[in-house]
């Protein structure tokens, strides 16, 4: 029975990626592309020891950021706001550890600590709104990004807290090396593993253990499947929304982090901003649960590192956007599928069982 | 009945002119209600008005759309290829095309397959934005005028109208400089002058929306399979095919947003949208899914917007915080009066607050005007989403056979 489940929640992504490779071929063919060359050729360089490193390194940025948006999802709660909540977080993050100098044990910390309670006071605003004045949460962190957008484009714009970086782009002050999370070099002796890839993966566990191990995880996956039955076993549902989305923006928080402490050590102009998304892509791959969302991290990374391949084949980078659109439509349609197929051949058990009983009486 | 709401709406335009006439007065700012402003906002008003439409038709089937923004970044795609080649009128096709496309993506997935809505919709932009990059690579990069991001120029343009015996003597009378009677002038002579035919376009597809949605048993049924489609089903209608036609025609008009862009900036770009669908749909909740409050929304992101961009002397912020205030105020006491204590109070603090900072200071950043729709909208939907009121089964996936 569990293998048998095991196998049907293979078939979505497996079918998702099969299709999304197909339809890449069509597209290669009608651009004059060879298709196997350009798989082997993606397949050979993400392999190579570099590549891997930074599929880890960007991976751990994804994992992240899914985590972040699959706690909602748990509690169907939508949090479209994750971009503006690690912006900020990494904002104002890079901008106190740029001012601190104190040793690595002390400042990183400190680091971690504010952008995840930048993160959650961003995400907290559209909790209190949806709890308070009942606006949707979908909206709300959709106006929040935008404002996001312009208070970080003001403060590093016009006030004392941008400088000129070494970039020729303005960002908030150099990060001292002291203050900094580098990683360690483990597969190419050349580039470092992130220090947070370390982190995310205890966070990972964290993840998995609260929900599924504690009492306020029970809760909150009750909350998820009926807000009226949790409310009548005693569950504060308002309660639980606010601390769903606390924690959601907590987590969304971190997202910037990786690549601000382990790479460019200063949130600059050039940050990228629209992680958030794929967060949402991926937590949907990854059924929200922390192996799922930590394979399509893996697989999402994959595309992007190895796209930078393309070039050399004569193909745009962007047919792997196209690669993972298709990936992402196919397996929630697939997952959809799969989802009616067990609830009707449960039904059919059920079925059965009363049938026998009925001829036995 | 009527006659109470068209008091009200007489009332609300009265005090809006005013309010802006004292602004106006105060800020010795003629551009606030320049032809040449309303004009402008009118244009930055189409394609967002246009996404807020989409929203309407798509929401008022009961299928909620998240992704009307990639709809949008289609239809620009769409414009983009084909005006380049064939001109803006076959680029304005093409966004249609392309828009509609992207909403039958959308209702296969969310209406056969019963995905969740907003998820096929996050997906539906996903797809839209790396199939757009791609294609742009594949097929602008060599062309003449082309690169890697973006279009070569659109051929021609869509004709702007300007009815100028109405317009020049509007605009005379508005640059004397009257309390109210000159403000009156520029606002209607924004009507009649430099007006795209595309906003025209727009505005009859507004009226007709209004029309078709609630005046016909098209619309009736339409809006059926929105509040009840168990119920609807039962009475014969089909659903399923009025929430395809709905959403379909969501996209269509999401691409003629699109499109729009497109022309008014001469080619395609990468991200020309600008978030512009999540903005229609903000719209759309704010106008309580009908489309005389969505258009009302549409031109207020507009108006912010265009007095953003022109700019010049840094003064246009400065006028919209009083705007804004005086606004807050006279909301305030409305709320007070009709006993909404707690909120009236807080708005009035709200306001006294910007006329402090109006006060207080002689320059604002940019980037006030820029965030002002945003806290606009989020104001709106916490003081009124008690009163906003959707379409009952929006965003509630439907089976035929599956009661509920």
């Amino acid at each position: 029975m569990n293998l048998r489940r095991l196998g049907t929640s293979l078939i979505a992504p497996l079918l998702g990626v099969g299709i999304s490779i197909a339809v890449t071929s069509v597209i290669l063919i009608a651009i004059h592309a060879q298709p196997l060359a350009v798989f082997s050729s993606m397949i050979k360089y993400g392999a190579s020891a570099h590549a891997m490193t930074l599929i880890l390194n960007l991976a751990t940025t994804y994992f992240l950021s899914a985590l972040a948006v699959a706690i909602g999802f748990k509690m169907n709660l939508f949090n479209i706001g994750v971009n503006g909540q690690y912006t900020l977080g990494a904002m104002v993050g890079g901008a106190v550890a740029g001012s601190l100098h104190l040793p690595t044990i002390l400042s990183v910390p400190i680091t971690i600590a504010v952008a995840m309670i930048v993160g959650a006071g961003w995400a907290g605003i559209a909790a209190w709104l949806k709890v308070a004045r009942g606006v949707s949460e979908v909206i709300s962190t959709i106006m929040l990004n935008f404002i996001a957008t312009a208070i970080i484009s003001y403060t590093i714009v016009r006030t004392s807290v941008g400088h000129e970086t070494s970039l020729n782009v303005r960002g908030t002050a150099m990060i001292p090396e002291s203050g900094m999370l580098r990683g360690i070099p483990l597969l190419d002796p050349k580039t470092e593993i992130y220090g947070f890839f370390f982190i995310s993966i205890a966070i990972g566990i964290l993840y998995w253990f609260v929900l599924n191990r504690t009492r306020f995880g029970y809760d909150l996956r009750a909350t998820g499947h009926s807000a009226t039955a949790a409310r009548t076993s005693g569950i504060d549902a308002k309660r639980m929304t606010v601390i769903t989305m606390l924690i959601s923006g907590a987590l969304a928080g971190l997202v910037g982090l990786p690549y601000l402490l382990g790479d460019a050590g200063s949130y600059n102009l050039n940050f990228p901003t629209d992680w958030g998304f794929t967060g949402i892509a991926i937590a949907l791959l990854g059924r929200n649960n922390p192996i799922g969302i930590a394979v399509g991290a893996l697989l999402w990374a994959f595309l992007d590192v190895a796209s930078g391949q393309l070039i050399l084949e004569g193909v745009p980078r962007e047919i792997t956007t196209i690669m993972q659109g298709v990936i992402v439509i196919v397996v929630v349609m697939s997952y959809e599928i799969v989802r009616r197929n067990q609830v009707k051949s449960e039904q059919k058990n059920v079925a059965r069982a009363l049938e026998k009983q009925e001829v036995s009486a | 009945m009527n006659i109470l709401k068209q008091r009200r709406m007489f009332m609300i335009a009265f005090s809006a002119i005013t309010i802006l006439s004292i602004t106006r007065t105060f800020t010795d700012n003629s551009d606030l209600t320049s032809a040449d402003t309303i004009s402008q906002a009118l244009g930055f008003a189409v394609p967002i008005g246009l996404a807020g439409l989409a929203g309407i038709w798509s929401e008022r089937a009961g299928v909620v759309n998240i992704g009307l923004e990639g709809m949008m970044v289609l239809g620009t795609f769409g414009a983009g290829w084909a005006g380049w080649q064939w001109g803006a009128w076959a680029g304005v096709l093409a966004g249609v095309l392309f828009g509609a496309l992207g909403g039958l993506l959308l209702a296969v997935a969310a209406i056969t397959f019963g995905v969740d809505q907003i998820i096929a919709g996050t997906a539906v932009n996903l797809l839209a934005v790396g199939l757009t990059k791609f294609l742009a690579i594949v097929l602008f990069t060599n062309a003449p005028g082309g690169g890697q991001a973006q279009s070569p120029p659109i051929k021609g343009s869509i004709p702007n109208i300007t009815v100028e015996a109405i317009a020049n003597p509007l605009i005379t009378l508005h640059d004397k400089g009257i309390f109210f009677i000159s403000d009156v002038a520029g606002l209607v002579a924004g009507l009649f002058y430099q007006l795209s035919l595309l906003s025209v376009i727009t505005f009859g597809l507004f009226a007709g929306t209004s029309y078709i949605l609630w005046k016909t048993r098209f619309g009736l049924r339409l809006r059926s399979a929105g509040e009840n489609p168990w119920a609807a089903d039962s009475l014969g209608v089909n659903v399923v095919k009025y929430k395809y036609l709905a959403v379909t025609f969501s996209g269509l008009l999401a691409g003629l947003g699109g499109a729009y862009l497109s022309i008014a900036s001469t080619i395609y770009r990468n991200g020309n949208t600008a978030g512009r669908g999540f903005i229609g749909l903000a719209t759309m909740i704010f106008g309580n899914w009908r489309p005389g409050g969505t258009g009302a929304g549409a031109i207020m992101f507009g108006y912010i917007d265009t007095l953003r961009l022109i700019d010049t002397g840094n003064k246009n912020v400065r006028g919209l915080i009083l705007l804004g205030a005086l606004v807050l105020f006279v909301i305030g006491a409305y709320l007070m009066r009709t006993g909404k204590r707690s909120t009236g109070t807080a708005f009035a603090i709200l306001g006294s607050v910007m006329i402090g900072a109006f006060l207080a200071a002689k320059n604002f950043p940019p980037e006030v005007a820029q965030v002002a729709p945003y806290i606009t909208t989020l104001l709106v939907l916490a003081t009124a989403s008690q009163n906003l009121r959707p379409p009952a089964a929006d965003g509630v996936p439907f089976r035929k056979g599956e009661g509920h």
